[in-house]
């Protein structure tokens, strides 16, 4: 299948969203975080000791660290009225036939049935906080290789999980990441044995489900080295009548010769705050790639980035923002090259529609001794119409004079000869515009394995709907 | 009557200038007419017009198709009754094929003749398309390259007249679709249009030069001169032209031009 059939595909199903299924909870924690709400979300979890210090000291810092003030404003968001844990069903479902009713309603309608048809390899699924379903192909287990939800990774590979959990992002580096450490719940743990190349992506859906939950979930990924893998995460919500809050941190190490793909579809409904840290540590002659779709959510901060220790790493963050009335997306990436004869390249496509606001804002820093470094940053903006706005932070740290950085930005509106020309070959002005905007992140969706490519046109046809006046 | 394009006294202008001073034309399906003029004179200005460009003000006149005046219809909907413009400069769409676009636009014009139409299956699409490429001579990985985005300038021109091949137009506008073009390119162009020339489609051909109509002959020529059509002819009008240049035509109209 190629791009082209893609979009030939995107008129074929109808999709919808706005929808959920009843609440049917085991356990849900009262609002607001306190020491002992972080307790109990241990205790719940059988968890080892280290793993309760780890919670706890992660909660003083949050406590203690001041909100982050160079960004979107987030002073709407207030803690206390977030629920941090819910454990919808007593354990996660082995196979379908033990996944409750109510659930698999939301499964199907997310399309996962299909999903697992074309692909065998394991469907690791989030309900809620918690994996409820996950399913991991004989073959992968055969090669050896672990997809599990982040708990069955903490359970049964105490060893190799301690090693790496919370190294790539620690409990330091921001607010929110310091949230997740003291609340995460969900999410996978992947790791792929030395010279194992994964054909089929790993895949993991994300929803939310009732008002006020707040989504925190943590995911580790090791690529041995000379292996390989794809993993994606698609994410669809329902629409909720008060502000939720999604704080996610993806931690993925790349080992050397290897080579990791991570691809997000980011769909929150438009009152979720989206405040997530993704990094990887890529090793000598690996590759990171990040491909990052967003399009829900009330505010998003989300910069994947990418370290390259080693000579040879390369790191790659291909963003997508569509931002529609009242959303703010600021996204990007940053790349730091520390070794030598380390590559990178950040694209970022933005749209921004009404009195929507679509940024970039990355950052490219190369530490002092990583000569012959290479960086190439792209960032476009797309806007609508006259109200939209976009803004541009490209931040450069260069402390190595021997290097080759370069940056292209563009800005650009839907023209009025563009929409004539198309218009007068029978499109309307909708049709006209969202053609113009389909075409813009083209190489962006591209990118993505195909029923998602499929989903995110229909997506941004959805979001374009009468948008003409 | 649906044989028929009319286009009666038009006048239009842009905010800073009429350009269209009451222009009279009647094309009929089957016939080739060809219009040549100056710079300047209003050539590119009634393609846009007649094709309904926002830049453009119609402060007088009709255009007459299929028994209503096209200038109150928005430009998709003249697509849809079956006008189409070759543009001069086509607008590049990054990101979006050929055949993407052409399926869509496709769609669009079945869609408006009938609301339940369900589309071109993508097979019947790629068997249509490969066959017009052939046409024009256009490699059958054409189809995927991004909308005029990096074209030389004879692709583009030969992709326009794809886009007229597939929308299968009742009147078709060619905007100096000589243009720029070098001998071969200007064969293959030709080539293509006189293998739509027929019975069932009328075509207005603007252009500057004679070159193109020694490829396709016209039925008529008529020549614009600040925003009027001042003669009307066979073919041989264009050889004398050719001859002798605008300056008779030009030199004819000055006085009037100075007295409004």
């Amino acid at each position: 299948m190629t791009t082209q059939d893609v979009a030939l595909l995107r008129d074929l199903e109808e999709y919808r969203y706005g929808w959920k299924s009843p609440e049917t909870y085991v356990y849900k924690a009262p609002k607001g975080l306190s020491e002992e709400v972080v307790r109990q979300i241990s205790a719940f979890k059988g968890e080892p000791e280290w793993m309760l210090d780890f919670r706890l000291r992660a909660y003083r810092h949050f406590i203690q660290r001041p909100m982050p003030n160079w960004g979107p404003d987030l002073s709407d968001l207030n803690f206390d009225d977030i629920v941090y844990y819910v454990k919808p069903a007593e354990r996660a479902g082995r196979s379908w036939d033990e996944v409750p009713e109510d659930i698999k309603r939301t499964f199907e309608r997310l399309g996962i049935p299909e999903a697992e048809q074309k692909f065998l390899a394991g469907v690791g699924a989030q309900y809620e906080s918690e994996m409820v379903y996950h399913r991991v192909k004989e073959e992968l287990e055969s090669k050896g290789v672990i997809f599990k939800s982040i708990e069955d990774g903490l359970r049964d590979h105490p060893d190799l999980f301690r090693q790496y959990f919370g190294k790539v992002v620690p409990i330091e580096d921001n607010k929110f990441a310091a949230l997740n450490s003291a609340v995460w719940s969900g999410g996978s743990f992947v790791y792929v044995p030395p010279g194992v190349k994964v054909e089929q992506p790993l895949q993991a859906y994300f929803r939310l489900n009732v008002a006020n939950i707040g989504q925190f979930e943590r995911t580790l990924i090791i690529i041995d080295e000379g292996a390989e893998a794809h993993y994606v995460e698609g994410c669809t919500a329902p629409l909720y009548s008060t502000d939720s809050l999604h704080t996610g941190v993806i931690e993925i190490i790349v080992k050397r010769g290897a080579r990791f793909r991570y691809t997000t579809i980011q769909n929150w409904s438009t009152n979720v705050y989206n405040l997530v840290t993704q990094r990887a540590l890529v090793y000598g002659d690996a590759t990171m790639e990040w491909v990052d779709a967003n399009i829900g959510s009330k505010v998003t901060m989300k910069y994947p980035s990418c370290y390259l220790l080693e000579p040879g790493a390369h790191g790659e963050i291909l963003s997508m923002a569509f931002a529609k009335d009242g959303q703010v997306i600021d996204n990007g990436g940053k790349v730091i090259h520390i070794a030598a004869d380390t590559t990178s390249k950040i694209v970022s496509k933005s749209v921004s529609k009404g009195t929507g606001r679509a940024s970039y804002r990355g950052l490219v820093r190369v530490q002092r001794g990583a000569k012959r470094a290479r960086s190439n940053v792209v960032c476009d903006a797309l806007l609508i119409d006259e109200h939209s706005r976009s803004d541009t932070y490209p931040y450069m740290e260069i402390e190595e004079p021997d290097v080759t950085i370069g940056h292209e930005a563009s800005v650009s509106k839907v023209g009025e000869e563009q929409l004539f020309y198309l218009r007068s070959r029978g499109l309307s002005e909708e049709e006209a515009t969202t053609m113009i905007v389909a075409g813009f992140i083209e190489p962006l969706v591209r990118e993505l394995p195909m029923e998602y490519a499929v989903e995110l046109n229909r997506l941004v046809q959805l979001e374009m709907e009468g948008s003409i006046g | 009557m649906s044989d028929i394009l009319d286009i009666r006294n038009l006048h239009a202008r842009t905010a800073e200038r009429e350009i269209l001073k009451g222009l009279n034309l009647t094309l009929r399906k089957g016939e080739v007419h060809a219009l040549m003029g100056p710079n300047g004179a209003g050539k590119s200005t009634l393609a846009y017009v007649l094709m309904g460009h926002p830049a453009y003000e119609v402060t007088e006149g009709e255009v007459i198709f299929k028994g209503q005046n096209i200038l109150e219809l928005d430009p998709e909907e003249r697509a849809h009754l079956g006008l189409f413009l070759a543009f001069q400069y086509p607008v590049a769409v990054p990101g979006v094929t050929v055949a993407n676009f052409l399926r869509a636009a496709l769609n669009a014009k079945r869609r408006a003749q009938n609301p339940d139409d369900p589309g071109i299956s993508v097979l019947e699409f790629r068997k249509l398309l490969t066959e017009k490429m052939r046409l024009l001579g256009l490699s059958p990985d054409f189809a995927g390259r991004y909308l005029n985005d990096g074209f030389s300038g004879g692709e583009k021109k030969k992709t326009e007249v794809l886009q007229m091949a597939v929308l299968d137009p009742e009147f078709a506008i060619l905007d100096e679709t000589d243009s720029g073009l070098d001998i071969d390119a200007l064969r293959a162009v030709a080539h293509g249009i006189n293998a739509l020339r027929g019975p069932e489609r009328g075509f207005l051909i603007i252009t500057h030069y004679k070159r193109i109509l020694d490829h396709i002959r016209p039925d008529y020529v008529h020549i614009l001169v600040d925003g009027r059509i001042v003669a009307s002819g066979g073919p041989e009008l264009a050889d004398q032209l050719e001859a002798e240049g605008y300056k008779r035509w030009v030199q004819d109209v000055e006085p009037l031009a100075s007295a409004a």
